[in-house]
């Protein structure tokens, strides 16, 4: 029998209420719904990083607030180490979150500033139970401080975060995470807010965590470039959906579906000779209010035939994409 | 003469006695010159506190009250500084005008974009009445947003349409020059690349000198034809991009390449280990020295200044002087 994977979700909903004014409700105004998350199913394995690509308002952090279960999702399921967490209610996932943590975006607001590098690291030990002793805390934070890349542990302990640079911040940030021992990290833009030279060594040590550590990675960028370089497999997402997925290489170098096409075109490249035509397009994203009908791509889409109206594509092995596990969700490919 | 001319600007910040600092000042640009002609496209980039913004902001007067400076901006031959930081207000935005960073998120709530652009235009008497408001309508058309648009409040526009709007902003006094910090950091890639087709073609369709201040190497080396790198509050190196990127002659600026990941790179992304020296101290020898991989023993206590190392390419290393082969 195959092991099940790390996480596994299938078919996420996570729609949220539009407030009505009085008057509205009054005038009995239809009750609107956002479509964060409209029937995104993917599944991540153990040892493996999934960058989750897509621009602002595309539904990539309700996705990880929802497998987070930070907010109810409306429809399907999620899977952790093959037990159905969906439904479980807050005491009982309790438990369960210390598998389960998440890397926030900006180490500048995340961190204490009145929290020593020890406090804040111990913090999360303390929630879960963990350790027995102040001295056995000392030492995990110690080995976790080291495994993040701050050695020698002992010379951050006693620091505030405002003495630490950005990249020593979100270190910190991740040893929180990983006194815990979790399974799975959910990282949330985890080098936007850092220095150009400090952005790849915090996201090789991400890289170094899943592979030595055996953990699993849900990078949520809207970095391409960023996931074209670390990921295994990217997802790309459009209007809370999955519009292509698979090897990372095969997404960047043989995309099939048109707007991960297009958003690869305008990503510039560090090679001022790379210059290429970008395909722009035109406007902004839809607003999740109101989905369009068939393919939500339709209204922006270069290529665009009838069908693509009415029909709504499911995410399949495209004819062109030779990679096992490359899927687009467009009717022409 | 070029249209606009840096030469040896320096801006020290006191500090505040009673910080723990204890006084003293701080060094955010030593010594940075550049020139620019008109419709040209320049690049500014380093990391954070490398003194890109202290840079432009001098250029435009607006430097906080614990600033003092030193050195030339010439404007068509023109020192703009000549009568100290007052005498640039006689410039600013009918010559040089600046899209702050984060400008999209700075516009007035309660006034409508049209009234915001047009305002500065009455303020510098360019135009009044229905004539500026027929001209703050040109403008957004320029920045390609309807006229009517200008009827609107900011909280209508999405984020790409607000940093279009603060554009067309900066243009409402036919500025020649154009400094933006950061245009497009906040912004989608897609939404990225529309401002960035609009900052290319306005410099050539009104001839605009544009000066992009930048920490994303990729966005400079997609719209500019040259750049400076900046670290410590100095320019190290300096030419064309395809220079820059190709032949780089400032292990900096190789190193800061090596960090950015690019889509099809298949050479692994380095960080450069350490962080840039404090600025309110004398550094002794290389500013870069402690995170260099190629510091040799002049290094330690020879200041490197810049010279040529190429046809409008300069670094400031004291490796270019050493003849060829005798490193790496």
């Amino acid at each position: 029998m195959s092991e099940a994977p790390l996480l596994q979700v299938d078919n996420l909903v996570t729609h949220y209420p539009v407030r009505r004014s009085l008057t509205g409700r009054l005038a009995r105004e239809p009750r609107l719904q956002v479509h964060a998350v409209d029937g995104v199913s993917f599944s991540l394995a153990r040892g493996e990083m999934l960058a989750l690509v897509g621009e602002s308002g595309c539904g990539k952090t309700s996705t990880a607030q929802t497998i987070l279960r930070m907010v109810n999702s409306t429809a399907g399921t999620i899977r952790l180490n093959g037990t159905d967490i969906t439904r479980l209610s807050q005491p009982q996932m309790r438990p369960l979150r210390r598998k389960l943590q998440m890397i926030y975006q900006d180490p500048y607001e995340s961190l204490d500033p009145r929290f020593r590098v020890q406090d804040a690291v111990a913090e999360p030990m303390l929630v879960h139970g963990i350790g027995r002793s102040r001295a056995e805390r000392r030492d995990l934070v110690i080995s976790a401080l080291e495994r993040a890349g701050l050695a020698p542990a002992e010379q951050f302990l006693e620091r505030y975060p405002h003495e630490l640079s950005g990249g020593q911040r979100q270190r910190v940030t991740i040893a929180a995470a990983l006194v815990l021992g979790p399974d799975l990290l959910l990282a949330d833009e985890p080098v936007s807010m850092l220095d150009v030279s400090v952005r790849a060594g915090v996201l090789s040590l991400l890289d170094g965590l899943r592979r030595d550590g055996d953990m699993g990675i849900l990078m949520i960028t809207h970095d391409l470039s960023t996931a074209a370089h670390f990921a295994d497999r990217i997802a790309v997402m459009y209007l809370g959906r999955i519009v292509e997925q698979g090897p990372a290489r095969d997404v960047v170098r043989n995309p099939q579906h048109p707007y991960t096409r297009a958003l690869l075109s305008v990503v510039p490249h560090r090679d001022p000779r790379q210059r290429s035509t970008p395909q722009i397009l035109q406007g902004e994203t839809p607003n999740p209010v109101d989905v369009p009908p068939g393919c939500r791509f339709h209204p922006r889409c270069p290529i665009a035939e009838d069908r693509c109206r009415r029909e709504d594509p499911v995410l399949r092995p495209p004819a062109a994409a030779a990679a096992a596990g490359h899927e687009a969700a467009c009717l022409l490919a | 003469m070029s249209l606009l001319e840096v030469e040896d600007l320096h801006v020290w910040f006191d500090l505040p006695q009673r910080s723990h600092h204890g006084g003293g000042q701080v060094h955010a640009a030593a010594g940075v010159s550049f020139a620019l002609e008109a419709g040209e496209r320049f690049g500014l980039v380093g990391e954070s506190g490398c003194g890109k913004t202290t840079t432009i902001l001098a250029l435009m007067g607006l430097l906080p009250p614990n600033a003092s400076l030193a050195g030339e901006v010439r404007v068509n031959g023109r020192n703009i500084l000549a009568g100290g930081e007052d005498s640039v207000r006689a410039h600013r935005w009918t010559d040089i005008a600046m899209v702050f960073q984060g400008a999209m998120n700075a516009l007035n709530p309660v006034k409508k974009i049209g009234w915001q652009i047009a305002e500065p235009m009455a303020f510098h008497g360019i135009a009044h009445g229905a004539a500026a408001r027929r001209r703050a309508g040109e403008l957004l058309e320029m920045v390609g947003i309807p006229a009517a648009a200008g009827e609107r409040y900011p909280h209508e526009f999405s984020g790409g349409m607000r940093q279009r709007a603060s554009i067309a902003m900066a243009l409402a006094c036919d500025p020649k020059i154009l400094l933006a910090d950061e245009p497009t950091t906040a912004l989608d890639v897609m939404v990225q690349a529309q401002i960035l087709d609009l900052l290319t073609r306005l410099s050539d369709e009104l001839g605009l000198a544009l000066v992009l201040v930048t920490h994303d190497l990729p966005v400079v080396a997609q719209v500019c034809e040259r750049a400076a790198v900046m670290y410590a509050g100095e320019i190290v190196e300096s030419g064309p991009m395809e220079e820059l990127y190709h032949s780089p002659r400032h292990p900096y600026t190789r190193l800061l390449f090596a960090a950015t990941p690019d889509l099809y790179g298949e050479d692994d992304v380095v960080s450069i280990p350490g962080t840039p020296p404090r600025l309110d101290r004398e550094l002794a020898g290389c500013p870069f020295r402690p995170r260099c991989d190629s510091a040799f023993a002049p290094c330690m206590d020879e200041r490197p200044v810049l010279l040529p190392v190429g046809a409008g390419h300069e670094a400031a290393c004291h490796l270019t002087r050493q003849p060829a082969g005798e490193h790496q």
